[in-house]
């Protein structure tokens, strides 16, 4: 199926998405669309698919324009999409799922058994196997993909758009996924990806086309091109991909992990990518590690594999019956404190769900840049620190605005109106401030432009060079290689094994993070 | 206290419950697909008043069942618009609606039979058949004669309930929406639908529970006369954690609760040898859904996107 | 741009309400325009308008406050009925239990009774969150029935006057009165219950400003209501939170108490409530959870409880139910804001 996108434009509110786009999608091949963050390459795809509606322009689908309204719509053409955070039902079934919206049998009655064996024969063409009785919730990541893949096919879709397909997957599942690919593509179908790793776009696509800020910019032959070709595309500019820092002075242990175990309930109040996996084991299984200070220790791994529970529970934002082990910070057990106390000990926390766990979305910069020091002096004051200091709160956020470059520069407006990047340095220039001695930072530049990238980058590596103990977490392996001193590799909750960032191979980590030995 | 505990109290709980169960089935619909339905009193109560109205000018139980189911459908269609269509807060609606039908009945009642709030009396014959009343042939057991057709209905439209809910394509996509409505939607389920559904066959449910209370209990339709029932049927669905038959069994259980409330007046005695105050008598059933909802709603899990209005571009 | 619809929006909420009420009275048969007509024009006059109008917004600002903090905390408390109730009861009996006791002295305790049990009324659903999970909605509206219970019981049992027919308890002492605005201020006379609690009012509305943007305490409200994630991020602890919040909003909903019994009715008097509770929730939504907006809402709902007397006394059919029907449309349009965002955004 050949898809065609002609000057398709669309606009959320202020911003504009999608600006006169012009991507042709030919039959029978892997194509991969590729942008920063905020580029507007879901976008794009979401309006092929139906969940969004241009504003102006047109689809076409083998030469013939199309009215795609909705989803139903799409998949009545034969587009099919997986999105990057899996659309499933998570407490029913994998038939459940994959039948939904196309269920066999009478509007009275649902013929389940018809549905099994529909999809067990699917799951044998492609050799995606999965157990159609099976619990959603239960399945692991990898599994969880198959099913959507599947979904999509129940349908016949003979379009395919995957959207970060390989976010969740171990280096070892992503050769995996890319063998399925090839073999749809071998069967006619035409597979388009989303992704922002240019190593992958390079190593399984025939296409690819680049989109910065809502415009294509480029549109290739991929044997044609080279990861550095792509990435100045994607910016607009030569891009460091090289974090810049003199070798570690590590200090003093100030951090001290040892049998930290964290149980699934524990989890509760994780992230979504935390959720995907299965309910019953623990999030976090006898860890031990230490940090220094003036170092930074990079956990890496592929989310979902305890590193969210991990920093929350070293935050204080996990109850303590949850937890088993001890933390040791300084010669205090840190497992007496609240969060609000280990704030005041110098535990700064920059949380990986920015909008959920850093801001208040409605509140204005001002009364974000004191959330954690909002009782103390110097934000609150008078008798008993109850009246809050207006002086003094904007005197602080005027201080943080300006010292970590937060546009617009204006403390009264509210934080929703700030861009991903800008929210991010909000917060770690609230963090940043306290001042911290030891500072938990994870997903620091998730959805955050290559601009902002850098410059978080070289704040982080000033704490550690000022001496402060940093622990990141970050999905990014580049990020985690370029900024830590040492790396840690969680996997289904276990530290698989500590590695040396400078010398060690995707392959070595890659291995780890799927449970192998060094 | 063997004086409380007679055979008389199983026909007293299927009395009382009865209500209850239309009620929380009905919310349930609502609930699954995703939409908190704290209106279920207004439903009830609009449902109550319009039975008894139309039950006095048409002289036909039947007729003024179906009117109430149409009434309530029609407020739980007003309901769902402002909830689905203008993404209101749920509960605040839902308090809205139950306010307005505080008042509503009271003004109309005014209007139609220049009353102060209660509609005039229905007589006997025209009230809601018991089941023998429908079967006259059979021989006159007591679970015919002291049991309504209402209630059997009940059990009717709780199994029915778990049919559809589990075994058709409708509630398949109900739940979804109810569970995770952005899927259902990716799957080219029209969500915005399958609520308004959930949502006004609500209402039809909630409307025939509140029409047994005013000419199936009663005779008549008084100012606020669910006294919070709607609100116990809510609670009943949560302790039942939103599944049709374990619904059911919750309201039996308050309605049993209600029951012994009833048979307590005037028979048990306080150590002094006088009555027991009417007032703690009446707290009862209030006070068992407080402490019911506290235990028990830990172990209940909602359906996942209930109370968030989907909104795909935000 | 934004001030503007803030001020617009509940304009827009009210003038839809009195439209769909229109078509109600043309349905049951009176006209909208004489219904309106009175419920809007007895509030004017002086000294009977204005005075009755004030008096009856009092307790609108009270349950108003009490809602508005709750909702700025995330919570619905629709309990303000129930802890009105058990407050002017628990004001009563300090009133009567310490008679004797010179004014100084007893009317700031029985002020502090009301509040605490409003406070503690308040705080049991909060805490019963807080604790368990379980909605704080059903859980006020089970305290509602139960308070009306228990407080009919200690009347009817305990402290009514022996002989009285009535369900009220006995008076409570001379001291304990809250004089009438009556006595200070020219040209309006005693008779009207115009009190020091309409004042008292006034004081709390700005103090509630106070402690929500003012205060340390206010910032952790607000940022529990708003994301609850990024206040336990923040080191609020959520638990504590929605217990301050239940019972800050009892104890101005039970301050209710304060102006019925010390300076209205002298006693506890069953059923008082002209279901302020409710209203107050009407009230907090019209304002927009702002103090400022209760006093205006509030005002606006006295106005039409004021005229709701003359609206059953002089139409045929139409009573003064009317007013609590307007009072649940301005709740549904205030609901439904969406509706009046400006169309083209799909």
């Amino acid at each position: 199926m050949k898809l065609e996108l002609r000057n398709v434009t669309k606009r959320f509110g202020a911003v504009l998405a999608n600006d006169h786009l012009n991507i042709t999608i030919d039959s029978g091949s892997v194509h991969a669309i590729v942008g920063e963050n905020g580029a507007g390459k879901s976008t794009a795809m979401r309006i092929a698919y139906g969940f969004y509606t241009a504003d102006s322009g047109e689809i076409l689908v083998d030469g013939t324009p199309r009215d795609i309204r909705a989803p139903r719509d799409a998949i009545a053409l034969g587009i099919g999409m997986v999105h990057q955070h899996f659309m499933l039902v998570r407490p029913m079934t994998v038939t459940e799922n994959i039948v939904l919206g196309a269920e066999p049998g009478s509007a009275m009655s649902l013929d389940v058994r018809k549905a099994s064996g529909a999809i067990r024969a699917l799951s044998h063409e492609f050799r995606l196997a999965v157990d159609p009785d099976a619990i959603v919730e239960t399945l692991s990541v990898g599994q969880q993909q198959r099913v959507e893949l599947l979904k999509a096919l129940y349908r016949r879709a003979e379009l395919l758009i995957l959207d970060e397909p390989t976010a969740v997957l171990t280096p070892q599942e992503v050769e995996e996924f890319f063998a399925i690919l090839r073999r749809m593509r071998s069967q006619g179908k035409t597979v388009i990806i989303i992704t922002h790793k240019l190593s992958e776009v390079l190593a399984i696509s025939d296409r690819v086309t680049v989109m910065r800020d809502g415009r294509v910019v480029g549109d290739l032959k991929t044997s044609q091109t080279s990861a550095a070709e792509l990435a100045r595309l994607m910016v607009g500019r030569d891009v460091l991909l090289k974090v810049e820092k003199a070798p570690a002075n590590p200090g003093a242990t100030v951090l001290t992990v040892r049998h930290l175990s964290i149980d699934a309930a524990g989890g509760a109040s994780a992230s979504r990518a935390a959720r995907h996996a299965p309910p019953q084991r623990r999030r976090v299984d006898d860890v031990s590690f230490d940090v220094r200070a003036g170092e930074i220790v990079g956990i890496a791994g592929v989310e979902g594999n305890g590193q969210t529970e991990l920093i929350e529970a070293l935050a204080g934002l996990i109850p303590q019956s949850h937890i088993s082990g001890s933390v040791t910070f300084g010669d205090r057990e840190l497992r007496l404190f609240t969060a609000r106390q280990r704030r005041e000990l110098g535990i700064a926390h920059v949380p990986e769900d920015r909008h959920r766990r850093g801001l208040l979305l409605e509140f204005s910069l001002a009364e974000n840049a004191i959330l954690g020091v909002h009782y103390r002096p110097p934000a609150a004051s008078g008798p008993g620190t109850l009246l809050l200091d207006q002086n003094a709160i904007d005197q602080r956020a005027e201080l943080i605005v300006r010292e970590f470059d937060v546009r617009p520069a204006n403390p009264a407006l509210p934080a929703r109106a700030l861009s991903g990047g800008n929210q991010q340095k909000l917060i770690i220039g609230r963090e940043f401030e306290l001042p911290p001695v030891l500072l938990l930072i994870s997903q620091p530049t998730r959805g955050v432009d290559i601009g902002a990238i850098e410059f978080i980058h070289r704040k982080i590596v000033a704490m550690r060079d000022a001496g402060c103990a940093v622990l990141l977490v970050s999905a990014e392996l580049e990020e985690v290689t370029a900024l830590a001193d040492r790396v840690l590799v969680l996997h289904n909750g276990r530290v698989a094994g500590e590695v040396n960032p400078s010398t060690a191979t995707p392959e070595q980590i890659g291995l780890l993070m799927t449970g192998g030995r060094r | 206290m063997g004086d409380v505990f007679t055979i008389s109290l199983v026909f007293s709980t299927i009395r009382l419950a009865t209500p209850l169960v239309w009620a929380a089935i009905g919310g349930l619909y609502s609930e699954r697909s995703g939409v908190v339905n704290i209106a279920l009193e207004g439903l009830m109560l609009a449902g109550a008043f319009t039975a008894a109205a139309v039950t006095f000018y048409a002289h036909s139980p039947w007729i003024g069942l179906a009117s109430a189911s149409i009434a309530g459908a029609v407020v739980a269609f007003v309901f769902a618009v402002i909830c689905i269509r203008f993404k209101a807060n749920e509960v605040v609606a839902g308090t809205g609606i139950n306010i307005l039908f505080l008042g509503l009945p009271a003004v109309l009642s005014g209007a139609l039979f220049l009353s102060s709030g209660s509609t005039p009396q229905v007589p006997r014959d025209e009230l809601l058949p018991t089941v023998w009343q429908i079967v006259p042939a059979a021989p006159p057991w007591r679970i015919l004669t002291d049991v309504s057709t209402i209630s059997l209905l009940a059990l009717v439209v709780v199994g029915c309930t778990w049919y559809v809910l589990y075994r058709t394509p409708f509630g398949l996509r109900l739940r979804s929406v109810g569970e995770n409505p952005e899927a259902a939607d990716a799957a080219g389920i029209r969500v915005e639908r399958i609520r308004y559904s959930g949502v006004v066959l609500s209402g039809v449910l909630a409307g025939i529970g509140g029409a047994y209370l005013s000419i199936g209990q009663s005779s008549l339709f008084t100012r606020n006369m669910t006294a919070g029932r709607g609100f116990i049927a809510l609670a009943a669905l949560i302790f039942g954690k939103w599944r049709p038959v374990q619904t059911m069994l919750a309201c039996l259980l308050f309605g049993f609760a209600d029951a012994v409330t009833i048979q307590m007046q005037g028979v048990v005695k306080m150590p002094s040898g006088e009555d027991v105050p009417v007032q703690f008598i009446q707290m009862i059933p209030y006070l068992v859904t407080i402490i019911v909802l506290a235990g028990f709603i830990g172990q209940s899990r909602a359906p996942g996107a209930l109370g968030v209005p989907y909104d795909k571009e935000a | 741009m934004s001030r503007l619809r803030e001020l617009l929006f509940p304009l827009g909420a009210v003038l839809c309400a009195f439209a769909v009420g229109a078509v109600v009275v043309l349905l049951v048969g009176d006209s909208p325009i004489e219904v309106y007509r009175l419920l809007l024009g007895s509030a004017l006059s002086w000294p009977d308008g204005i005075g009755y109008t004030l008096f009856f917004a009092t307790p609108l600002i009270f349950t108003g406050l009490a809602v508005a903090v709750a909702l700025r905390g995330g919570l619905l408390n629709i309990g303000a009925e129930g802890q009105l109730y058990v407050a002017a009861f628990a004001t009563a009996w300090v009133g009567i239990k310490l008679t004797g006791l010179p004014s100084l002295l007893l009317v700031p305790l029985c002020c502090l009774a009301a509040m605490g049990a409003g406070a503690t009324w308040g705080a049991i659903p909060g805490l019963l969150k807080a604790r368990f999970g379980s909605h704080e909605v059903i859980n006020t509206i089970m305290l509602n029935f139960i308070a009306v219970a228990l407080v009919g019981y200690l009347t009817q049992y305990h402290y009514r006057l022996p002989g009285d027919p009535i369900m009220e308890s006995v008076p409570i002492g001379d001291t304990a009165h809250l004089p009438r605005l009556g006595s200070f201020v020219p040209g309006l006379p005693e008779r009207i219950p115009l009190n020091v609690g309409f004042l008292l009012a006034l004081v709390a509305a700005w103090l509630v400003y106070v402690l929500l943007w003012k205060t340390k305490w206010g910032y952790e409200i607000r940022a529990t209501g708003q994301s609850p994630a990024a206040a336990e991020y923040g080191g609020i602890s959520i638990r504590k939170e929605i217990v301050l919040t239940m019972a800050i909003s009892g104890a101005l909903a039970g301050m209710v108490g304060i102006n019925e019994v010390l300076g209205y009715r002298y006693r506890y008097y069953d059923g008082f409530s002209d279901n302020y509770g409710f209203t107050g929730i009407a009230v907090a939504l019209l304002g927009r959870n702002h103090p400022a907006g209760v006093l205006l809402a509030a005002l606006l709902f006295a106005v039409l409880q004021r005229g709701g007397v003359p609206v059953d006394a002089f139409t045929q059919l139409v009573s003064k139910d009317i007013v609590q029907i307007l009072q649940a449309l301005v709740i549904l349009f205030v609901a439904a804001e969406g509706m009046f965002r400006v169309r083209g955004k799909r």
